[in-house]
């Protein structure tokens, strides 16, 4: 009886198999062009930043001089103006962040927590150039109005808050990137905090710590790896953060050591002056800038999904 | 009670306190900014934002009905590049992986889905505008597609993920091939999910200014076809908050209403209609 067996399979296999291989041909031919897309990006980053690279060789990266009249391009006061501005607004939003995830996922009741989470995703959902819209509006005023002027009679001996109130500037753009990245804090790390077995929450309770010490030093400790995943995660938007820092920063390629300046990110100094950019340098030095910023953020967005991964997988709760 | 307790419970009240003071403050922010924006907005929307064209400064009224055109055609665009390039890439990443591969094609996904809009922006210029010698709406497109494809690639793999592994080999063991029972079982399975994840993707494109300001630039006329500068509403927001112009900024003031009720509304139909009933894995 084997002869059927043997003539039959063949048939049905390769029925099946045809239209198997044809699928995942397919599927398979659209996944690799996310990878396509990827490598044509940074080539065409590459060359599109040839005779800045070209004229300016690593020089580009630590010159202060951005002159596009006499076509001198140095990359530094925007290199400056980027990591101030991330630095500051995490000093914000990180307690800010962290704090309100520990709400959410130690102290409120789920459901609350959910409706509240449901919200805050929300403030991660309105558009980068609405903040700017809001910024320019209500920040602004306020901070010329009354915050700077503040500073200035308060802290104005150090270096850091001398200089005019303008309202615009590095202080102001690091307080509107601080609002825009605490929903990713907050919702990456209420998910970590979640992960923490209970288990641990109770043995604390039963030592006789208090919810504030055994939040702060059991809970907090285990969910630190996807906590500081989701500060590099917060990293990450704020460097790239484009309009709304355009619309408040004041656009100034230098390096001031007062807050209250004005300056000029990577990002925001592409999108102000690309358009007028002309010649074949000046474009390309844009484009090199551009480069720098995503090799940047491609650096930090692979620490920060090595962190969350890492905090996901020892917790108890997925697969 | 002795000292040393006391003061304890006082750190505990007040740190649980304070955390709930951060709560408070952030999800203000969404309300004083949703109330800022129906202030503002409303007293300078009127019917005819949606179809006048812009008008120059000085001259009231107006509006902005080429942007809005603007914005759904090349939102609309990008969503028939980008929807069946993510879609079909996030079935191979959750049913016909190949482990290697597969990781890989994830983490490259992540990548793009990391880069700031500006760059996608400056890559979009390079790729179209360059070659094409001209801003197009086609271009805008393209820009907003290549931030659309891995949003909607891993979303679609995160909730096809989500459909039990009884059901695919109940397909199986039915003789249906695997393509089949892909088509008939798993995707039907994890389709509200996968809609959702379009949704919230379409709904982020379409708030985004950065990779347009360059590729699509903007039009103060009906842009004739897709080869020519196109408006889009926010990129409009952006120039007409920046100009000094009081008239410019309370049209600035309705576009920005008009669009966060889009995406606004977007985003709490895709959470709470559609993902009803299912959960939303987080990307």
């Amino acid at each position: 009886m084997a002869t059927p067996t043997v003539l039959e399979t063949p048939v049905i296999r390769s029925r099946t198999q045809t239209g198997d291989t044809l699928a995942r041909l397919v599927v398979l031919g659209f996944a690799t062009l996310i990878l396509l897309v990827s490598i044509l990006a940074v080539y065409e980053l590459w060359i599109a930043s040839g005779p800045a690279r070209e004229k300016f060789g690593l020089g580009f990266l630590v010159s202060t001089l951005w002159n596009p009249v006499t076509e001198q391009f140095g990359a530094l006061p925007f290199i400056y103006g980027t990591i101030v501005t991330s630095v500051l607004a995490l000093l914000i939003s990180v307690p800010l962040g962290v704090g309100a995830a520990i709400f959410l996922s130690e102290l409120a009741p789920a459901k609350v927590s959910d409706a509240l989470t449901f919200l805050i995703e929300l403030l991660a959902a309105i558009p980068s150039v609405i903040y700017g819209l809001l910024a320019i509006f209500v920040i602004v005023p306020m901070m010329r109005d009354y915050i700077e002027p503040f500073l200035k009679d308060t802290l104005g001996f150090l270096p850091l808050f001398k200089g005019y109130a303008l309202g615009v500037g590095l202080l102001t753009a690091s307080l509107v990137l601080s609002i825009m990245t605490v929903p990713f804090i907050i919702s990456v790390s209420r998910e970590s905090l979640l992960a923490v077995p209970r288990e641990q929450r109770e043995a604390a309770l039963a030592l006789g710590a208090t919810r504030w010490e055994t939040t702060w030093q059991v809970v907090v400790p285990y969910a630190k790896l996807g906590i500081s995943g989701s500060v590099f995660l917060g990293l990450a938007r704020a460097l790239g953060e484009t309009m709304a820092v355009t619309m408040v920063i004041g656009n100034e390629p230098a390096i001031h050591a007062s807050l209250l300046a004005s300056g000029s990110t990577i990002a925001t100094v592409i999108a102000a002056q690309f358009n007028d950019a002309s010649g074949k340098v000046y474009p390309a030095a844009l484009v090199e800038l551009g480069l720098v910023l995503f090799l940047l953020t491609v650096v930090i967005n692979a620490i920060a999904r090595l962190m969350i991964m890492a905090t996901t997988r020892k917790g108890s709760k997925r697969i | 009670m002795n000292k040393r307790l006391l003061w304890r419970k006082a750190v505990n009240g007040v740190m649980l306190t304070l955390t709930g003071v951060f709560t408070f403050f952030t999800v203000s922010c969404l309300f004083l900014i949703l109330g800022f924006l129906l202030y503002n907005g409303f007293r300078s929307l009127d019917w005819g934002f949606f179809y006048k064209l812009p008008l120059p400064p000085g001259e009231n009224g107006g509006g902005m009905g080429n942007a809005i055109v603007g914005s759904f055609e090349m939102v609309g665009l990008a969503g028939l590049i980008g929807l069946p390039v993510g879609f079909l890439a996030g079935v191979y990443l959750s049913e016909f992986e190949d482990r290697r591969y597969a990781s890989l094609i994830r983490y490259v996904a992540d990548l793009l889905n990391g880069i700031p809009s500006i760059v996608v922006g400056v890559l979009a210029w390079a790729l179209v505008v360059k070659p094409m010698q001209g801003y197009s709406a086609l271009a805008g497109s393209i820009a907003l597609s290549i931030m659309l494809i891995p949003i909607v690639t891993r979303q679609t793999e995160q909730f096809l993920r989500e459909v039990p592994q009884s059901l695919r080999e109940a397909g199986l063991a039915l003789g249906a091939s695997k393509w089949k029972m892909v088509a008939t079982v798993v995707v039907p399975a994890g389709s509200k999910g996968v809609m959702t994840g379009m949704i919230l993707g379409v709904a982020r494109i379409s708030g985004e200014s950065a990779p347009l300001l360059f590729t699509a630039l903007s039009n103060q006329f009906w842009a004739k076809g897709l080869l020519q500068p196109t408006a889009s509403l926010p990129v409009m927001i952006y120039t007409h908050a920046i100009s000094p112009f009081d008239d410019w900024n309370r049209q600035a003031w309705a576009a920005g209403l008009v669009l966060i009720g889009m995406v606004l509304t977007a985003n709490i139909l895709a959470r709470l209609v559609i993902a009803k009933g299912i959960s939303v894995p987080r990307g």
